[in-house]
């Protein structure tokens, strides 16, 4: 069960339009390898995860993306809240203004609808964990990536720069847990069995 | 804590069930109702005794939510001891 709390964990205050921006932006509530992907991916997994530490990590990153998911879109809100039908014409936004108008919808940078295909649960700890840590490693190229279209945008980029310290934290957490998943299988072949599957060979 | 018989760990949930639930539905139907007193005296009172239900529970069987994590007067970190709603022995 979750609850809401009306805060941001990192602070969100832009007052330039910049539909360009937010467009780049976008992809990380819909795209690829963005915090919805995310949040999806981790609360998902977390069904099948065998080891403690290991659920409660994937429950509350999980749980933290969601949030990130909001920093994002209230980014793209703030940068497109105040466009003019000249400036959406200009910017090239005027492709998601006709099926969106300026409402917040999960796509990626080129226009794509955000797609489950982007994650996976296997039901393999070993699998599902080595996918987090590539996860949260494609989400710090993104962030980086928007960093470099943000130089000059300093209110844009404070809570980005936020946001891919936290996939590097994140991504320790889930090393952590590989490492304390690996702890508890055969140490000369960590596939002998998926302790998720063939049952308790392992000791929990 | 909270007297001295240790509450029943079933009972205790359930009453947290139902007092949450109460609490969430009062307030989305305040949502539409802003100003309505007797709604908004009754999420008070749900929501009162969600936050003193939820801090005896971690007292006696760890916590439920990360706000009363610090209750269960422990050297350890409990979040991650009891089992998950989807487990066996969870909530």
């Amino acid at each position: 069960m979750w609850n809401y709390e009306k805060r941001l964990e990192f602070p969100v205050k832009i007052s330039e339009t910049n539909a360009q921006l937010a467009q780049a932006i976008a992809t990380q509530y819909g795209g690829p390898d963005g915090e919805s992907g995310a949040a999806m991916r981790y609360l998902s997994q977390r069904f099948a995860m065998p080891y403690k530490e290991a659920v409660a990590v994937l429950n509350d990153v999980g749980t933290e993306e969601l949030g990130h998911a909001e920093i994002v879109c209230a980014i793209v809100r703030q940068l497109t809240r105040d466009l003019s039908v000249a400036e959406i014409k200009e910017s090239g936004f005027d492709k998601y203004y006709a099926d969106h108008t300026l409402g917040i919808y999960p796509i990626n940078a080129s226009g794509i609808p955000f797609d489950a295909m982007t994650f996976q649960s296997t039901g393999d700890p070993i699998t599902d964990l080595t996918e987090d840590l590539a996860a949260e490693q494609k989400a710090r190229t993104t962030y980086d990536n928007l960093l470099r279209l943000c130089a000059g945008h300093a209110d844009v980029a404070e809570p980005l720069k936020f946001l891919r310290s936290r996939e590097i934290v994140h991504f320790q957490r889930f090393g952590e847990s590989l490492r304390i998943v690996q702890d508890h299988l055969d140490s000369k072949n960590f596939y002998a069995f998926n302790p998720a599957f063939d049952g308790d060979r392992g000791c929990r | 804590m909270n007297g001295n018989v240790q509450p029943c760990k079933k009972d205790l949930l359930m009453q947290i069930n139902a007092i949450s639930f109460a609490a969430l539905d009062s307030a989305m139907y305040l949502d539409t109702h802003p100003c309505d007193q007797t709604a908004l005296g009754y999420f008070y009172e749900m929501n009162k005794q969600r936050g003193q239900l939820l801090r005896e529970y971690a007292s006696y069987y760890g916590p439920l939510t990360l706000d009363t994590a610090t209750g269960s007067c422990s050297d350890r970190w409990n979040w991650i001891n009891e089992p998950w709603p989807w487990q066996e022995g969870g909530c």
